[in-house]
């Protein structure tokens, strides 16, 4: 087979892909959750248009609920690369106080995240939308196409999907359709992190270890940066050695015991894994299928 | 994933430069409609400690269970509601996994016809297709039409797992049986080495471990049978193309083209041509974000910078000196029609191919394929899921391979612009003779091996006579005369000129040396490009 090692085959592929995006449209965009994915993509891209400049803006649909920390993290980079980054909030449904617990995690998250990136392309004009999501996430993901596409109102038709062989793409779109590209549709999770390390990639703090106050509930750590997050009899919070997995909103983001405060700690640690990686957000395990459901209605 | 896990101590380094001598191997399902594709991964991703427990936890827990056994593994694969409420696979779905041999990829597809472009879908990226038979029905249409499709799409390596083995005794007849016949398939659609092994996805028999009940079959188990199938694609040996996907122009001092190498190597200072101009350069430099590289081979994303500002943008294709692609605008292909609408010639597609689109039609089927006997026969149309070889017309030429040569510059898809779909998938098999049209310098260039010229050798008839046999006998279209002429050299040919000009270089008083001297000349300033391909059909 090919000389090239799996991520430096990985890492051609997904340049291939950014570049045919930049091809074929006029105004793309690329989403960016400021998420460990989102840090691969970016780099991404930067090597994918080198020497020139990333092509296209950088999109974060701002829930309001995020981590501070992901938000300093998020500034500091745009300065540090010089990036065209575009931050949409749904400002309506935050003043109408809508949050999981008063409204349930299903009707939050289609508010401020499916509405709002809706919303966001709407108004961008954006014909094709770029997003970190990789297959082996989630059992619908796994179904997807890398060139996605979506209806006039943004949403997925799992059972009438494009063919799409080899690295041959259709980008073609009727007014009013607009796609979803997946350039990291192939990377595990351990690839992610492996190429992380390979190539220093600057990421969240939040993913190290280190002892954090959380709400303990069972087996959960539930973060405690919103005052709306409430606390049952009996509950308390404790500093707890942990960190994240995966980033979302914190009210619906559990954090992990672990004591991984370096890369090579991390990479040990999610080897050892014998639990998904999106077992600790709460979005996914609403009802069965609820990944499917939200995919269909916009969601990424 | 947790092969590692019990480790003593965790060495990062270590497990990194292990991970990079890992290859990579993509695989997918084929065969029937239930013929069990889906629970035999979930078998083997389940057997092999490559599931999660929230994932098997969620499944133990589902109302759908379709299966004889405590857990019906399918459902690892078949992700989609509609999926689990029919019980059918729909749609392709990917998983990732790895032992301590190999990382694979693994494309699960569905066997039902309906979804036949989904198989497609699935098996256009593999190294090598799992073939499924259910050893109670035997061989069934589908899968003759998945062989079909496999050999089509040239999957390397095809192995034939004969399943639900617990439901016929375990019988080593049933599987000879079966062998027999799908063999004399295979035959007849020229695939050759194809490995059978008798299976049961549900009870594990031969799939990680090796079976006990069927101590008849000598064979590994099907996994380390994954492990250790040699695979070799030779992409790095064949000649460089490379698609340009993107002009790069930061300022006014850089403009480098960038793409993903489709085959072979190339490296700074070897010579060029690009396609569809014909103009040959040479490689000024190989770039990188993590710096220059010496050399570019197949597979690698990257940016090269050549000696000559020649016009060239996204479509084009750069190819290596020694072997020029076909340029035209006619040729013939194998289709598998994917639409509901079929092919009608009367209809204009857009072609995509590499990084180019061009307008196309269908001028020709040439013949379908009729899956039960695998017999040629005439038709005027393909209906979806139809599959035979046709000749298509673009508004302009294309450069490309044979499929059988390259995979990237030898497949096409083509879309119906009426409605945006993916309407048929292209394995280009030969170059169609009567192309119509103004013949291009470039398409001269790519049937002659050559750029036209005139090279000048002063008076010197016995060196003329050397040199026009040496050229002719490499399959150039030579001529001599005692004038310049535009006349030849816009017919494409190479024109030996000997009156009393100039000599274009400086040349030795011996004949053969001359020769030497000339051909070297001629190659180094790119006018020579090598040989023509010969294509030819292969044995479908
Ligand atoms: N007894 C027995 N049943 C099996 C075996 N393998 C699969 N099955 C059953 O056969 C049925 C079909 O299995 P699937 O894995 O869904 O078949 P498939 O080939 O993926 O089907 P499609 O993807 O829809 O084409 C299910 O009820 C399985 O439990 C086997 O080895 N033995
Ligand atoms: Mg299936």
């Amino acid at each position: 087979m090919s000389s090239l090692s799996h991520l430096q085959r990985l890492e051609a592929e997904s340049i291939h892909i950014l570049r045919e995006v930049a091809g074929e449209f006029q105004r793309p965009v690329m989403l960016y959750s400021i998420g460990k994915d989102s840090s691969v993509m970016l780099r991404l891209a930067q090597k994918a248009f080198w020497p020139g400049p990333i092509p296209f803006p950088l999109l974060h649909v701002d829930t309001t609920y995020k981590f501070k920390e992901m938000i300093t993290f998020r500034d500091e980079q745009a300065a540090r690369l010089g990036l065209n980054l575009i931050v949409h909030r749904s400002r309506p449904a935050v003043e109408d106080g809508v949050q999981p617990f008063a409204v349930g995690t299903q009707r939050c998250c289609q508010l401020l995240k499916t509405g709002a990136l809706l919303t966001a392309l709407r108004e961008g004009g954006y014909d094709a939308a770029i997003g970190g999501a990789r297959r082996d996430e989630e059992k619908s993901r796994a179904k997807e196409r890398i060139f996605s596409v979506r209806d006039t109102a943004g949403q997925w038709d799992p059972k009438n999907q494009r063919p799409e062989l080899w690295n041959v793409f259709n980008a073609r779109l009727k007014p009013g359709e607009s796609i979803r590209v997946f350039p990291l549709s192939n990377w595990t999770e351990l690839d992610i992190w492996q190429y992380i390390h390979v190539e220093q990639i600057p990421i969240v703090p939040l993913y190290f270890a280190k002892p954090r106050p959380m709400l303990v509930r069972g087996e959960s750590l539930i973060p405690l940066e919103q005052p709306f997050v409430p606390v049952l009899p009996g509950e308390r919070t404790e500093m707890v050695m942990c960190r994240m997995r995966s980033l979302g909103c914190s009210p619906c983001t559990g954090a992990i015991r672990s004591e991984a405060d370096t890369l090579p700690k991390i990479i040990e640690e999610i080897i050892s894994f014998r639990r998904s990686e999106r077992e600790n957000r709460v979005i996914d395990h609403d009802q069965d299928g609820s990944m499917e459901i939200k995919k269909r209605e916009g969601y990424f | 994933m947790a092969a590692l896990a019990d480790r003593p101590v965790f060495d990062v380094d270590q497990f990194l430069a292990a991970e990079k001598h890992k290859d990579l191997l993509r695989f997918t399902t084929a065969g029937s409609v239930d013929d069990g594709k889906s629970t035999l991964i979930g078998r083997l991703l389940y057997d092999s400690q490559n599931v999660y427990e929230d994932h098997i936890k969620s499944i133990a827990k589902s109302t759908v269970n379709r299966s004889a056994g405590a857990i019906d593994l399918s459902l690892l694969t078949d992700g989609l509601r509609a999926e689990r409420e029919q019980g059918i696979t729909i749609d392709v779905a990917y998983r990732y996994f790895a032992t301590h041999r190999r990382k694979f990829i693994i494309a699960d597809t569905p066997g039902h016809e309906q979804y036949t472009r989904n198989m497609a879908t699935g098996a256009s990226t593999a190294d090598l297709a799992i073939i499924l038979i259910d050893a109670r029905n035997g061989v069934q249409p589908q899968s003759r039409r998945h062989a079909y499709i496999s050999a089509l799409l040239g999957i390397p390596r095809l192995a034939i797992a004969v399943n639900k083995m617990d439901l016929v005794d375990f019988r080593q007849d049933v599987f000879d049986s079966i062998r027999r016949e799908f063999s004399s398939v295979l035959g007849r659609l020229g695939v050759s080495g194809a490995w059978f092994v008798p299976i049961s996805a549900l009870t594990g028999d031969n799939v990680v471990k090796q079976s006990r009940t069927m101590g008849w079959f000598e064979g590994p188990a099907l996994l380390e049978y994954l492990e250790t199938v040699e695979m070799a694609d030779g992409a790095e040996t064949r000649p460089f193309r490379l698609p340009v996907q993107r002009v790069i122009r930061p300022h006014q001092d850089f403009r480098g083209y960038a793409g993903q190498v489709a085959s072979g190597t190339v490296r700074a200072g070897e010579t060029v041509t690009v396609f569809p101009s014909g103009r040959t350069t040479q490689v000024k430099s190989i770039e990188s974000y993590d710096g220059p590289l010496a050399a570019a081979t197949a597979g690698m994303s990257l940016v090269v910078t050549l000696e000559d500002e020649t016009d060239i943008s996204r479509g084009d294709l750069i190819a290596g000196a020694g072997h020029a692609p076909t340029l035209s605008r006619v040729f013939e292909a194998h289709a598998v029609w994917m639409s509901e609408q079929a092919l009608d010639p009367a209809k204009p597609y857009l072609l995509r191919h590499a990084s180019e689109t061009v307008p196309a039609r269908v001028s020709a089927i040439v013949h379908r394929v009729d899956i039960n006997t695998l017999d040629h026969e005439g038709a005027a149309t393909l209906p979806m899921n139809g599959i035979g070889l046709i000749r298509v017309e673009t508004s302009r030429p294309i450069a490309f391979d044979p499929y059988r040569e390259n995979r990237i510059t030898g497949s096409a898809i083509l879309i119906d612009p009426a409605t945006n779909a993916t309407a048929g998938a292209l394995m280009i098999v030969r170059e169609h003779a009567a192309a119509s049209g103004p013949v291009t310098e470039a398409e001269r260039a790519a049937r002659y091996g050559h750029h036209p010229a005139a090279v000048f050798i002063g008076e010197r008839p016995s060196l003329a006579e050397l040199l026009e046999r040496r050229l002719f006998n490499r399959g150039a279209n030579v001529a001599v005369s005692a004038e310049p002429s535009l006349a030849l050299e816009r017919a494409g040919l190479l024109v030996i000129v000997t009156g009393g000009y100039e000599p274009s270089l400086p040349l030795s008083i011996d004949d053969e040396t001359a020769v030497d001297e000339i051909v070297g000349w001629l190659e180094e300033r790119g006018t020579l490009i090598g040989e023509q391909t010969v294509a030819d059909g292969g044995g479908i």
